[in-house]
């Protein structure tokens, strides 16, 4: 039987290749990691960074990344949203709504140094905002816009037509029956949606030189007013996150440790999205129940 | 005296309002989105036409000239603005790129939506997800040290070359190619499946002839969006191309792409002379591409679904 | 679940309330910084990689002592320092180079407070087997007449050139001392001294050139002419590849920012932290240089 072993050979094939992806991952991970772990201390989490001499811990850098995810995802999840409900559920047929898909798709493809150097003009320099957290997270939601809006319509698309027309049968409104039916029921695909963005916000370094800025200033984990300039929280202060921590040290690094921190850094990054994949999972299962009424 | 039951039915209930307001809401968003992409639009535009209406280098020199040397200017007063060395590159290392990556992403999606049970389903999923996560500084890290030394034993010249930036650019652009497809395939109406599967075809059968044909469209958007991805990938590589602004003699040589000279140069140069206008104008070429990529994918899109 | 929208529209409210929060702020700030008194206020600083650091350390330094100043401390590249400066962006330009060598700046609106002295070195593999060039034969390397290390008495490979991207201060220094006005064989650039650094580890046959502080032991330096690449050396001119960092002004600086450029240039930093860093401090040259590369005696 021909088609018998073209099938198995195709399926072995498939199999094949799901397997050296894996075995990728599995070598670029180890690398990181074998290079990276030994260098994580609780000393090297949460120590400031030194500029030239060795013992630099990486403190500030993780809370700027995790702050400044946070804040683009404040941003940019409430504006995909409504984009992608609007591509999936109103958007006309027509020229406009080409133009429209056509733009988020230029929006991706968009060199991040491009987006950086966009951002640094116009934020930095004209709104004078300064290298800040808060032009670093308009930036970042300039990449983040693109990927979440079309994550949100394909997830909402494959939620089955049945759906939406029982919620008209019942005399609910488009809106109403996309947000109490449709939505909840695409929430995993988003969540989804938001970690895979999350992680490339993560690790993008080329957008946040010219708009976080690339030093990290000394806070006082003490102080939790959002209006003080040591305080965490700040906006406006500049902030150097870890994948720009990394780029740095690496190009223009002289602390006699630089590769161990840079590797270390690496490693703590990698960690990091991992726990954060994780953690999305968890809530996008624990929410998808919570708002399905299934088991 | 009103008919309180017609003026109820005629007047616009809570529900359409409600959905008047959401629409706004939708449109909104949208607008925003939309108004971003002109502005970056328009200002990258202003600024890389600088360099032919201010500066007045020849648009078709730029394009076709081989000589990158935005400071040296030639005998007539010119400066020496040849972007095809780069345009090459950019083009060299993104096809190349997304020939390695499109089988391995497509396997892997059939892998994951086909083949494996849940669990492997899982794994891969997680493996994709953290595939993205690794910064392109790591990924460029990774290619100097693992990649660079691999291709200059086993296949020559110094290992700084096309074929190296379009090694790393397929372990980068690889989960998003995978993950939209693994999208697009779950899009396929199951009932497509049943059907073939019930008449009788193997799985294979069923994956060749009924599934990609179905989702062939949205396969080549993943495409697209992998190659956006490789043309406007900087840092990862910038360290592995070797960044020589010459025309490329081969994938051995040392080659340069758009993006890798923009990064170098764009702080080395000031604000409105020649040497940034000419940054501006590749990075309006690069815009100027994805946008010819995207037309090119929608005319090829719209045939498939046609046949 | 009606909670949905209602979360939605707090998002939206709440970032739109940082948002505003965020300019009040800022306008205030940069109110403070314009009313002087004693020293207080706000500087910010943008520029040169390479000596980004020693300025970021010395900021830290500096603000420790002084509690009311704010500074901030950015990299760029030298370019964009000079053109942030010049159009008043930010009040300190870093550069690696002189604003009269940068085409588009308006050097004379600058004023030029010169920091540190960096010296720099041809840097190559290992494994080429040279530990001394002339020169001329440095000269012809760059220019791609010399393309084999047996060419210049070391093992027969191929020469690599990994030159710095053009209009870098590295490059601008290493052409003006070396290149005699001859132009550069087209090659592989690379913009960072760590990158480069690493790149010439790992390469067999490569030849730059680099700061002095990022010469490790995996890269042999070269001494040109029987010089060898040391501080000593620099401070007499005897080895010629070396240059300024320039901290530029728009115009004179105001009280907090000189007081700042004092102390840059303030025992304190030039004895400790710049050679730390691996700079050379400003007092100990015994010559300087202009502009245009001309070398007097202090």
């Amino acid at each position: 039987m021909g088609t018998k072993l073209q099938n198995n050979i195709a399926i072995t094939i498939i199999r094949v290749i799901a397997a050296l992806v894996v075995l990728i991952l599995v070598l670029l991970l180890g690398k990181i990691l074998i290079a990276g772990v030994p260098h994580i201390s609780w000393h090297f989490l949460t120590a400031p960074s030194q500029s030239f001499e060795s013992g630099g811990g990486i403190g500030v850098q993780l809370f700027n990344s995790i702050y400044l995810l946070v804040l683009t995802l404040i941003i940019s999840f409430p504006i995909s949203l409504g984009a992608g409900i609007f591509l999936s559920e109103y958007a006309p047929k027509n020229f406009f709504t080409a133009v429209v898909r056509m733009s988020i798709e230029v929006l991706s493809s968009l060199p991040s140094v491009v987006v950086g150097l966009f951002g640094f003009l116009l934020f930095v320099v004209q709104f004078q905002m300064g290298f800040s957290i808060l032009s670093g997270a308009v930036a970042l939601t300039f990449f983040n816009l693109p990927l979440l809006t079309r994550n949100i319509e394909e997830s909402l698309r494959a939620v089955p037509n049945l759906q939406r027309e029982a919620g008209m049968a019942l005399g609910l409104s488009k809106w109403r029956t996309v947000t109490k039916i449709i939505l909840p029921e695409a929430l995993p695909g988003i969540i989804t949606g938001v970690v895979l963005g999350a992680g490339r916000v993560f690790g993008e370094a080329a957008a946040l030189i010219y708009t976080a800025g690339q030093s990290a200033t000394n806070i006082d984990f003490g102080n939790w007013n959002p209006f003080n300039s040591a305080s965490p929280l700040n906006l406006l202060r500049p902030a150097e996150t870890l994948a720009v921590h990394i780029w740095k040290i690496n190009s223009e690094g002289v602390m006699p440790d630089a590769a161990a921190v840079s590797a270390g850094s690496s490693a703590v990054l990698i960690i990091a999205v991992l726990i954060f994949n994780l953690l999305a999972r968890v809530l996008g299962n624990s929410l998808y129940r919570k708002l399905t009424a299934t088991k | 005296m009103e008919d309180p039951i017609k003026s109820k039915i005629q007047s616009t209930s809570k529900e359409t309002r409600q959905d008047i307001l959401g629409r706004c809401l939708t449109y909104l968003c949208i607008g925003l989105i939309v108004a971003i992409v002109l502005s970056i639009f328009i200002f990258v535009a202003s600024k890389g036409i600088a360099t032919f209406t201010v500066n007045k280098a020849s648009l078709w020199e730029f394009l076709t000239g081989k000589n990158w040397n935005p400071t040296v200017t030639d005998a007539s007063g010119k400066p020496q603005l040849g972007a095809l060395p780069m345009i090459t590159g950019s083009f060299g290392v993104t096809i190349l790129a997304v020939i390695f990556a499109t089988p391995f992403a497509i396997g892997t999606a059939l892998y994951m939506t086909e083949v494996s049970s849940k669990k492997g389903e899982k794994i891969l999923q997680s493996v994709i997800e953290l595939l993205v996560g690794i910064p392109s500084v790591v990924y460029g890290f990774i290619g100097l040290s693992v990649i660079v030394p691999f291709v200059r034993t086993h296949f020559g010249g110094s290992g700084y070359g096309i074929l190296s930036g379009s090694f790393v650019l397929f372990v980068m652009v690889l989960p998003t190619v995978t993950s939209m497809t693994v999208d697009s395939l779950r899009a396929v109406p199951r009932y497509y499946k049943e059907a073939s599967l019930a008449l009788g075809a193997t799985r294979w059968q069923t994956i060749y002839k009924v599934l990609l044909r179905s989702a062939t469209s949205g396969i080549l958007t993943a495409i697209i969006f992998g190659m956006a991805r490789a043309f406007g990938e900087a840092l990862a590589v910038q360290m592995v191309i070797g960044n020589a602004a010459i025309m490329p003699k081969g994938l051995l040589s040392s080659a340069s792409t758009l993006t890798s000279v923009l990064t170098m140069g764009i702080g080395n140069t000031v604000m409105g002379t020649v040497g940034n206008n000419a940054l501006w104008s590749l990075a309006l070429i690069l815009l100027l591409m994805s946008l010819i990529f995207n037309i090119v994918v929608r005319l090829i899109g719209r045939k498939g679904r046609m046949d | 679940m009606k909670n949905l929208t209602k979360i939605a529209t707090v998002i939206i409210a709440s970032t739109a309330l940082l948002v505003g929060c965020g300019n009040s702020n800022s306008s205030s700030s940069s109110s403070s910084s314009t009313s002087s008194k004693a020293v207080s206020g706000k500087i910010t600083i943008v520029g040169s990689t390479a000596l980004q650091p020693l300025v970021e350390k010395a900021a830290e330094n500096f603000q420790a002592d002084n509690s009311k100043v704010n500074i901030t401390v950015q990299g760029g590249g030298s370019g964009t320092g000079l053109s942030q400066v010049q159009s008043g962006a930010v009040t300190i330009g870093n550069s690696d180079i002189f604003a009269e060598k940068q085409s588009g700046i308006k050097a004379e609106n600058l004023v030029d407070h010169q920091v540190a002295v960096v010296g720099m070195t041809p840097v190559v593999n290992k494994d080429a087997g040279v530990k001394n060039l002339k020169m001329s034969q440095l000269r012809e390397i760059f220019t791609g007449k010399i393309t084999n290390w047996n060419q210049v008495g070391g093992k027969n490979e191929k020469i690599v050139l990994i030159n710095r991207p053009s209009g870098s201060g590295t490059r601008a220094t290493f052409e003006g001392a070396v290149m005699n006005g001859e132009t550069a064989a087209k090659s592989q650039e690379q913009d960072s001294n760590g990158t480069v650094q690493k790149m010439i580890a790992q390469t067999p046959g490569s030849i730059s050139y680099l700061a002095f502080s990022y010469v490790k032991s995996d890269v042999q330096a070269l001494s040109i002419d029987g010089v060898a690449p040391t501080d000593d050396n620099v401070t007499t001119n005897k080895w010629k590849i070396w240059s300024y960092e320039h901290m530029y002004t728009k115009g004179k600086p105001d009280t907090t920012t000189k007081a700042f450029l004092n102390y840059m240039t303030s025992s304190k930093v030039q004895k400790s932290l710049v050679k730390d860093l691996g700079y050379i401090s400003i007092s100990n040259m015994k010559v300087q240089k202009d502009a245009n590369g001309k070398v007097t005696d202090k």
